[in-house]
């Protein structure tokens, strides 16, 4: 009799050994080698230091600024940088690379944008700055103080960056700056009580996000 | 963090169409398909299968010369209130994917949410809203001319009349950076209103004295699209003729004069 039970301790122990090493083996594949499958990673052409700029001009709002009409423009155009840039300033790579690649031959920079949300998405920068009275850290996170622009991170599948379903794989989010999803607008939304004003679900309609 | 909201008086956003105006020439319609990104097909004498946001019927009076008439009649979405916003397409949408707003009486349609059940379809009685049978194909070079401002839709979603309500968000931008409260009458304005060269349809903010539609609502020829089913539509039409009007809805013959509308 104990022989048969110490043969089916031994068979046992295995069993515990090899789902430990397949719950070890899965949450490798899960956490590491899940996410660089489904992301794949972008360069921007040259990097940009936030935190100099800074110290020279500001604000956020002298460069990303509203136009006349209300519409934001986003990420500044070659017009905006060149007062400043016509010649190399400093000693870096990367301004040596924008003056001599993009201002001399008047070529538009290329960025990659990093909160750029799908093609159904409507996101008016002047209800938020403007009428809401945001900070735009609130939702862009602490970019003014970045000295290095970080490789832009895009879904292989949808091609949407990783900014938008954030860095966690489970969706979690400790800052507001760390998603971009419609629940996160919803959520604020909700809180503060902006156009709750649907019919059929007395809760934010769609059409105040969606195009 | 969020301090000065936008508070201002719920809109009630409609048309009115004077048909005695309008003479079918169709530059609403293609207005309509070009601001809106509408696809086309290379046949489209099918037409429950090609999709026109904005269609004009042609109405006959059936009488034979010298007597014989036409009228045509520009259909958008009616963009029906219902009772309190229940419109016959909202009320039966299993997704929320459409919707009556109380802040401008617009009944939205969100593509990504819609999963294609067709019920609204069958609910509208104005046939105003279009399936997708087909992903969108664009003669070569034309992508490149959609608007950014107006989602393309994929295969296998309903899409109608969103009285282009894109122009409102976009009109509402400058509504914002200057500070105002209001929009004017003349900042948002629909692409068909705009196109049309007899200046045959109208637009603005029903609720609003000083919009022209509020006034040309009340107009003793005025009347909507089958009144009688209770939808409550927002697209009021003009016809001085008494044949027109009683084409408007369901009249028996021996009814006596159509005397339409509860404003």
């Amino acid at each position: 009799m104990s022989t048969v039970k110490a043969k089916d301790d031994g068979a046992g122990g295995f069993i515990i050994l090899f789902f430990i090493l397949g719950f070890v083996a899965s949450m490798i594949l899960g956490w590491i080698v899940f996410p660089k499958l489904l992301y794949s990673q972008k360069e921007q052409p040259f990097n940009f230091d936030h935190a100099i700029h800074m110290d020279m001009v500001g604000a956020c709002e002298s460069c990303h600024f509203f136009r006349d009409d209300g519409t934001f423009s986003g990420i500044p155009k070659l017009a905006q940088c060149i007062d400043c840039h016509q010649d190399v300033q400093g000693f870096t790579k990367d301004e040596e690379i924008f003056v001599n690649e993009y201002v001399r031959n008047y070529r538009e920079v290329p960025w990659l944008i990093y909160s750029e949300q799908p093609d159904c998405v409507y996101f008016s920068h002047s209800a938020h700055v403007l009428s809401g009275g945001m900070e735009c850290k609130t939702c862009h996170g602490p970019i003014a103080e970045t000295e290095t622009s970080r490789p832009y991170e895009y879904n292989r599948i949808t091609g949407y960056s990783r900014d938008i379903w954030g860095k966690s794989m489970l969706g979690l989010k400790k800052n507001p700056w760390d998603r971009m999803k419609m629940d996160d607008c919803a959520e604020c939304h909700r809180e503060n009580g902006v156009k709750q004003n649907s019919a059929q679900t007395h809760k934010g309609a769609c059409f105040v996000c969606h195009k | 963090m969020k301090k000065a909201q936008e508070h201002t008086a719920p809109k009630k956003y409609g048309m009115v169409i004077d048909l005695d105006k309008c003479t079918g020439c169709g530059a609403c319609m293609a207005a309509c398909m070009a601001e809106n990104n509408v696809p086309f097909r290379e046949d489209e004498t099918d037409k429950n299968l090609s999709i026109t946001w904005l269609r004009v019927y042609k109405l006959t009076n059936g009488k034979k010369f010298p007597n014989a008439d036409v009228c045509y009649l520009p259909r958008p979405c009616m963009h029906c209130e219902g009772h309190h916003g229940h419109s016959p397409c909202v009320s039966v949408c299993p997704a929320t994917a459409t919707d009556y707003s109380y802040d401008t009486g617009i009944v939205s349609q969100i593509y990504t949410r819609c999963f294609g059940c067709r019920y609204c379809m069958a609910a509208c009685p104005y046939h105003v809203r279009y399936f997708n049978w087909w992903d969108p194909v664009w003669p070569e070079g034309m992508e490149k001319m959609l608007s950014p401002n107006v989602s393309v839709r994929t295969r296998g979603v309903v899409e109608k009349c969103s009285f282009c309500f894109h122009r409102y968000q976009i009109a509402m931008e400058k509504v914002r950076y200057e500070g105002r409260a209001e929009l004017a009458e003349d900042e948002y304005q629909t692409a068909c209103t705009q196109a049309c060269p007899a200046n045959a349809i109208t637009f603005g903010d029903l609720n609003n004295h000083d919009h022209a539609v509020y006034k040309l609502k009340t107009h003793p020829d005025a009347f909507r699209l089958l009144e009688r089913l209770g939808t409550n539509p927002k697209v009021y039409y003009i016809s001085s003729r008494e044949w027109v009007r009683r084409q408007g809805d369901n009249y028996l013959e021996n009814e006596g004069k159509v005397v339409a509308k509860a404003h």
